[in-house]
């Protein structure tokens, strides 16, 4: 009996629906089947709360008197540089930009205190940023210089757009050297200290639609605390993977491009981070409405933390070597013990992915469905999945020619 | 009321009460007494039970170490006079890490890389626990916290 989105948004608006999170699906699938959950339960909601380095926001931030062109010049939020290569007045500021006299890692290591993630917060808690810019002035844009304090509230438009974010699945990083490490994975301690894992898991909302059926572009989505879209397949989208009988995939795979409007978001779902001796970056807060549009989509929104698998990958010299291999497989349930064996020795787990906010995303996004603030969108394409043989390449080097 | 109590009758004065405390203290070393068993003698002198938070010895140099001390207080105050007798510097720790509450999103990342193990994630919400009566204010996880959720109190 298969479901359509336009009936499921019916019963959205009537009050009907029935809608649960990802953990709770998982219980009413094993207590009483498929085909009963597949029939009773309209959406799944999905979650994950973790640092995403391909994020950004840009912004109109309206003509000053008398015009300046900040397109082909230079311009700083709060010391932190943005992207001036739009019109006039469009700019853009990536999570991991940094100051331009940060000293990064000339004192190793960095402690990154403030970027682009950082100023993405707080604009969005409402604070003033200081924006400071130089131009090189045309007969329309005749001003060269601008200093004046900015408010998300002044702008046009404020608008998140990531390029890359919700990966589905990720590595678990550790560090076979004997020198501490400092990654994007957090700082890894030597001779297998700590291994380090980023994913929501059974949460996850990639992981509960594995090939793609019913998140695509243009689905409607919790972002950074509103409201958001997907808008695109994420950069370095790699559905031709290895992936289990339950379709989830054993190495990362696909990722989504989202956006939405930065005013309606809150700054408690999209933290300016700091990684210790790596650089800025911002954690965002993601959720997903999956229709059960049919028993296959039930089955695999029931996928739990035991079924889903992920690769050891060695910081220290594979992964910045580009060498393949892996030192072993593990399970999410298995990480979430805090402990897992690798070459022999027990190693201690840790998560750059909040769970429990992870299930608060889940929970607040069932709330908006069940109350009627929320309708679920019907894709107008979808994302490439394994049959497409998309995939993802490292950069090959050509030398210049003479 | 008003009477006197009889001579006989069991009566504890103040000043007999004996004051156990724990004192967690930094002490500063030149490099002629870092070879001098200085903790043997609080131990065995002052009778003060001790637990090295932090130790920094290089012989020649000196060094720093930070002690939890406890034993009685007459016996901790005789200690300090003791160390600054011969000539170590000491001072109290007085700075304490805190976890901001509301900024802290429970992602784990701290766990493991805690050295006292002062984060423990509480299995069925997944939140972490921190304890900061295991926390010896060594200042790693308000550097490598992502969000910045720890901060030292002075």
């Amino acid at each position: 009996m298969a479901k359509t989105i336009k009936e499921i948004n019916e019963k959205i608006t009537k009050g009907e629906v029935v809608v649960v999170t990802a953990e709770e699906i998982t219980e009413i699938v094993g207590k009483e089947g498929i085909k009963k959950a597949a029939q009773k339960v309209d959406v799944v909601t999905t979650g994950t709360f973790g640092p995403m380095c391909s994020s950004g926001a840009y912004f109109n931030i309206g003509h000053a008197t008398p015009k300046m062109k900040l397109g082909g010049g230079r311009a700083y939020l709060n010391d932190v540089p943005v992207y001036t290569g739009f019109a006039a007045v469009d700019v853009y500021i990536g999570a991991t930009a940094l100051p331009d006299d940060d000293p990064r890692n000339k004192v190793f290591p960095g402690e990154f205190k403030y970027g682009g993630g950082h100023v993405i917060e707080d604009l969005v808690a409402g604070k003033d940023v200081m924006l400071a810019a130089t131009a090189y002035g045309t007969d329309c844009y005749p001003r060269k210089k601008l200093e004046t304090r900015i408010n998300i509230k002044d702008l046009n438009e404020a608008v998140l757009f990531n390029p890359r974010n919700a990966y589905q699945n990720y590595n678990v990083a550790v560090n076979l050297s004997d020198k501490v490490i400092y990654t994007y994975m957090e700082m890894l301690k030597p001779n297998l200290g700590n291994a380090n894992y980023c994913s929501a898991g059974q949460l996850s909302p990639l992981l509960n639609d594995p090939y793609y059926k019913t998140i695509g572009v243009g689905t409607r989505i919790f972002l950074g605390g509103g409201v958001g879209y997907v808008v695109w397949q994420g950069t370095q989208h790699n559905p031709s993977v290895p992936r289990k009988d339950n379709g989830t995939p054993c190495v990362p795979a696909g990722a989504l491009a989202v956006l939405g409007d930065l005013k309606r978001m809150r700054p408690e779902w999209l933290l300016g981070t700091s990684m210790l001796g790596y650089g800025t970056t911002l954690t965002v807060g993601i959720g997903i409405p999956i229709p059960v549009l049919n028993e296959e989509i039930c089955q695999f929104t029931a996928v739990k933390d035991d079924d889903i698998w992920t690769q050891i990958v060695d910081y220290s010299e594979d992964y910045p070597q580009g060498k393949k291999g892996s030192l072993g497989e593990v399970n999410y349930a298995q990480l979430k013990t805090g402990k897992i064996v690798i070459q022999g020795k027990e190693v201690p787990t840790g998560s750059l992915s909040s769970y429990p906010k992870a299930v608060e995303i889940a929970n607040t996004l069932k709330e908006w469905i069940k109350k009627g603030d929320f309708l679920l969108t019907d894709p107008v394409a979808y994302l490439p999945g394994p049959e497409t043989g998309y995939t993802f390449k490292p950069l090959k080097e050509k030398p210049n020619e003479k | 009321m008003g009477k006197n109590p009889p001579s006989t009758s069991p009566c504890i004065h103040f000043l007999d009460v004996v004051t156990m405390i724990t004192k967690r203290i930094v002490l500063h070393f030149p490099h002629r007494v870092a070879d001098q068993p200085i903790v043997y003698k609080l131990a065995k002198d002052y009778d003060l039970e001790f637990n090295i938070l932090k130790a920094y010895i290089t012989p020649e140099e000196g060094g720093l170490l930070v002690l939890e001390l406890h034993g009685e207080s007459k016996n901790y105050n005789q200690g300090i006079q003791y160390l600054t007798g011969v000539g170590v510097k000491t001072q109290p720790l007085s700075q304490d890490v805190i976890r901001n509450e509301t900024r802290c999103s429970h992602c784990g990342v701290c766990v493991p890389l805690c050295p006292a193990g002062a984060f423990v994630v509480e299995p069925s919400t997944r939140e972490v626990h921190f304890d900061d009566a295991k926390c010896i204010a060594c200042g790693l996880c308000v550097k490598f916290c992502p969000i910045r959720a720890m901060e030292v109190r002075f």
